[in-house]
């Protein structure tokens, strides 16, 4: 039955994909689910950690931002093409991830989340800062479009289609990777970590392997969006961006592979649909989010079937 | 448990599913109007460009709208804040360009922003107009992309043309660690050899930094005859206060971005004697009755403070410009985008809010030197130095 | 020598700004175990309410300072009541969510009342800065400082003197056993709300004169201020002081000594390290582990 519904979310997602390639000709849209394509996967892997896991980061945009700022500083100054600056951009992410997390996740709760927050404003500081590679404040422009040796693929329809097999494949890869036993391991831990570790589970080695699995995917989300836009500044990977991931998981649903693709889905398109509000833009977007908080902690997706199913039996009770 | 987890998999792909099919909703055409799109950060960190930026293309179409429009043909103006956000700004491009089908953009208003649209409309081939003051943005030109806000440059030679005359020798540079800031202190290094001034010292500040004492006792010991402070309000004014608090002497000199009424308020008695270029906007009620500017600046004072009641400033000008420009540029091309922007590449003479634009295939700001002015403020208020 | 002082006052000024942020973390901490990320907007409000009480209402300094702290800690509860009583399974994550979307909602309606625009109030002193061996110190430092001091023992003689305070602190140590011994859990979070509402509002009216006022002020001073209060231990009234006022001046002796660009990375390079050294802060007990 999950298997057949999997299957079913693949074929579903694939293709409306395709479909909209086919039917729609209008760029903006499809730059539209470009940016939830990549916003999706920055969801999925936090979403690992968080969800899976139960450990919180408000940092996640640093690993997104390394990423980005990595592929670009090499393919502008350096004259790489993307297709090696790829493996460039995933080990930078995923090796500062590493060391950055083998300290950090000794941490909890709110310790945890001010240490990630500690280091993402930290490598934030140093995109501005180091003007002489970084571009300093102002950005750097000029990042070659996306080519895979001679094959040139540019913003719109075909960037689409690649970022959303990319999105495919690493949901994939995170279901694998959820009953696996590493999977098993994360749900103990989010259970109670002394428990796992009394179990033999080696907890801080799983936990720091589901921090580089996210900060790696991060790092590849980052690639995908400068070479998308051709262009990296430093607002945006700012703390912002972090909690509009971590807002992503949370609203899409915690330990849902599945919710993550919606929290971003309806987070990347939420200011098109507020651009109504103009000035209360801001002030609804923070107001969502305490609301989903307050009433679905459990994130959207499951809250409103929550809401249908109980509405469908009735006054007879929630159930479980 | 198990037929929980498939509805809930099931029910995820499709809300998003929905949520997707609600995007794609049509968007209603209508071709008898000549659209306009606006990016501004109307919100965010650069609040203080975007909003009066709004506020001016919006006044420009009611203008331009109530006198019949142009050849017949109402002006309609869509604008989308893009919280000085460049990813932001890029998608809403994106959505003027191809959704609104805009005949050209005018903003964003910062440079980060301007620089990641730039692609955007180069390939769509919009004419385009920002409102950041960045010197990236026209340099080297490209053929869609123009702008009406000063450049540093201009700002920055002025200052620096004045120093000469005053005999400042050495200066210190305290720039705010944004983009503005950024640009400014390019350009105060790159241009200071030409007019035989050493830059003895550089720091920064944040923008919401409460107190920068430290930074200017550090500038102190590298004794510069000058110090000039780059930044947008708040910064700037505590900086004022901060010389005065440590009793410096040394005279301050700031950047366009603080000739604004709010600056004399903010900083209060310690912005005496403080000097900076400035648009003429500041200064316009100063200005002698014969100046050949000083009509369009009064114009545009007595319409946004008729219309806001307050709050008029040099950055609203930006996009009013911009909405000159291309009106005067529409006129009789019957929509179409190429002869468009041929028209204001060849626009000479068109007297603005912020100075005279004379544009070319090399020269995509077209303001010359003689759209700053130098002045000090004295009394409480804005004074012309000569 | 007289740079140095000067350095040394620049960052006990920033330091005392950040140690009265870091009151107001460690209130609520001590109470309900709770880290509340809206709290730079608490100091922001309490900024911009003082502005419009004095320049719109013409109240005097010392009657609109009152008027405001009691105005934001009725604010402060009226959140606690609303937006997280209301939360029924409480966790850390869902809980720093909920104060993370707060803080974005308070500068959304902050900017939709008070604009985009920065205000500034007088110092409640007259504002000639005192001479000190060459170096210069606002006489408004000094009050701020004081009044740190003075909130500080306030604060110590009520959580250890009064039956309030140690029905608070039990609270905060185990909910449910205070609540057996009768303690009122519910009356107490939202007094602890208040109180740290409150102290947010302390900050921000104290530090108006120095800096300016506006809507998006309260994030980074928000930071800082936490920073702080982990630098001198979490709960810790004294910690707070000698975290905000170390982290001041390491602060200013950076931009002095080294670079003014890496200034904001000291903050968080600072919590880094002590969280991975020594998570309970300078003053903090080392064996406590509440987490």
């Amino acid at each position: 039955m999950r298997v057949l519904a999997n299957v079913i979310g693949y074929l579903l997602v694939g293709s409306a994909i395709l479909a909209v390639g086919l039917w729609v000709d209008n760029y903006y849209y499809f730059q539209l689910l470009t940016f939830i394509g990549i916003n999706t996967l920055l969801a999925v892997g936090l979403n690992m950690l968080m969800g899976y896991a139960g450990q919180i980061s408000l940092g996640h945009a640093a690993f997104y931002g390394l990423g980005a700022y990595t592929t670009g500083i090499l393919g502008v100054h350096l004259g790489w093409p993307p297709l090696v600056t790829l493996p460039c951009a995933l080990l930078v992410s995923g090796l500062v991830a590493w060391l950055v997390g083998r300290p950090t996740l000794k941490l909890h709760g709110y310790y945890l989340g001010m240490g990630t927050l500690g280091v993402g404003m930290i490598v934030h500081v140093l995109f501005r800062e180091w003007s002489s590679l970084t571009g300093g404040p102002s950005g750097l422009p000029g990042i070659p479009t996306l080519s895979l040796g001679p094959l040139e693929i540019p913003g719109g329809r075909p960037y689409m289609f690649v970022v959303w097999g990319v999105v495919l494949v690493s949901f994939a890869m995170c279901q694998r990777l959820v009953h696996s036993r590493v999977g098993r391991a994360l749900r103990a831990i989010h259970f109670s970590e002394q428990a796992a570790a009394a179990v033999g589970v080696d907890t801080a080695r799983a936990k720091l392997q589901v921090f580089v699995f996210a900060g790696v995917l991060a790092g590849l989300a980052g690639f995908l969006y400068a070479h998308m836009v051709t262009f990296v500044s430093p607002s945006s990977f700012g703390f912002l961006v972090s909690v509009r991931i971590v807002a992503m998981v949370v609203i899409g649903g915690m330990a849902s592979i599945w919710g993550s693709l919606f929290g971003a889905s309806l987070l990347t398109m939420l200011p098109e649909w507020l651009h109504v509000f103009s000035e209360y833009e801001v002030l609804v977007y923070g107001l969502i989010l305490v609301v989903v908080m307050i009433f679905f902690p459990q994130g959207l997706t499951r809250g409103m079937l929550d809401l249908y199913e109980r509405a469908r039996r009735g006054k007879t009770g929630s159930g479980s | 448990m198990e037929r929980a987890r498939s509805v809930k998999i099931v029910g995820g792909v499709l809300l998003a599913l929905l949520a997707v099919c609600w995007m794609l909703a049509p968007a209603a055409v209508a071709a008898e109007t000549y659209k306009i799109g606006g990016l501004f950060s109307v919100t965010g960190p650069a609040s203080f460009l975007g909003d009066p930026e709004k506020k001016s293309m919006e006044m420009f179409a009611e203008m331009v709208n109530a006198a019949g429009g142009i050849n017949g043909k109402q002006l309609e103006v869509v604008i989308y804040d893009t919280e000085a956000d460049p990813t932001k700004a890029v998608s809403f491009a994106n959505k003027l360009i191809h959704s609104d089908k805009v005949l050209a953009i005018i903003g964003p208003s910062t440079t980060p922003a301007t620089m990641a649209v730039i692609p955007e409309v180069e390939k769509a081939n919009i004419p385009f107009i920002s409102c950041a003051a960045g010197n990236k943005i026209t340099l080297p030109v490209k053929p869609y992309v123009f702008k009406t806000a000063q450049s540093d440059i201009q700002a920055v030679a002025t200052i620096y043309a004045y120093m000469k005359t005053q005999g400042i020798k050495k200066v210190g540079l305290l720039c705010v660690d944004d983009g503005f800031g950024q640009s400014g202190k390019e350009q105060l290094l790159e241009q200071a050899a030409a007019y035989g001034i050493t830059v003895v010292a550089e720091e920064s500040y944040g923008k919401t930094d409460p107190d920068m004492t430290a930074q200017l006792t550090k500038m102190r010991l590298a004794k510069p005859d000058a110090i000039v402070c780059w930044g947008t309000n708040p910064g700037p004014a505590i900086v004022a206060r901060n010389a005065q608090q440590l009793q410096l002497n040394i005279p301050l000199y700031m950047s366009h971005g603080v000739a604004s009424p709010k600056f004399i308020q903010l900083a209060g008695d310690a912005c005496e004697g403080i000097m900076l270029p400035s648009g003429k906007i500041a200064v316009a009620g100063l200005l002698p009755d014969g100046q050949h500017q000083k009509p369009v600046l009064m114009d545009y004072i007595d319409r946004f403070n008729a219309k806001y009641g307050s709050g008029v400033s040099g950055f609203g000008g930006y996009a009013w410009d911009g909405m000159n420009i291309i009106t005067q540029a529409l006129c009789g091309t019957n929509g179409d985008k190429a002869v468009l922007r041929d028209r204001i590449e060849n626009m000479k003479g068109l007297v603005g809010v912020s100075g005279t634009f004379n544009f070319s295939a090399v020269e995509h700001n077209g303001l010359g030197s003689d759209s700053f002015v130098m002045i000090k403020i004295q009394n409480g208020t804005w004074a012309l130095v000569d | 020598m007289q740079e140095f002082l000067q350095y040394l006052f620049s960052g006990v000024t920033n330091g005392a700004i950040y140690a009265v942020i870091a009151l107001g973390f460690s209130t609520l901490y001590s109470a309900t175990d709770l880290i509340n990320f809206a709290q730079g907007e608490f100091v922001m409000l309490g900024a911009l309410v003082l502005v419009t009480l004095w320049s719109q209402a013409h109240l005097p300094l010392w009657a609109a300072f009152p008027l405001t702290v009691l105005l934001v800690a009725a604010f402060g509860m009226v959140f606690e009541r609303v937006a997280i009583r209301t939360v029924r399974k409480p966790s850390p994550i869902l809980l720093v969510l909920i104060t993370v979307g707060a803080s974005i909602f308070l500068r959304g309606v902050a900017m939709l009342i008070w604009g985009k625009d920065a205000y500034s109030v007088p110092a409640f002193s007259k504002t000639q800065a005192i001479e000190i061996g060459g170096a210069y110190l606002l006489p408004q430092s000094l009050w701020i400082l004081g009044i740190v001091v003075l909130l500080v023992v306030g604060l110590n003689l009520f959580y250890h003197r009064t039956l309030t305070g140690k029905a608070m602190q039990a609270c905060a140590i185990n909910k449910r056993a205070a609540s057996l011994l009768g303690v009122g859990t519910q009356k107490i979070a939202l007094l602890a709300w208040g109180l740290s509402a409150g102290l947010g509002a302390v900050a921000g009216v104290i530090i108006a004169p120095i800096t300016m006022s506006s809507y998006d002020m309260g994030t980074m001073l928000g930071l800082k201020g936490f920073c702080a209060a982990m630098l001198g231990g979490l709960g810790n009234f004294w910690g707070a002081v000698v975290g905000g006022v170390l982290l001041g001046i390491l602060e200013a002796m950076g931009v002095g000594y080294a670079s003014s660009s890496l200034r904001d990375a000291i903050a968080f390079f600072l919590l880094l390290l002590i969280l991975y050294a020594r998570p309970t802060g300078i003053l903090g007990k080392a064996s406590t582990q509440r987490f």
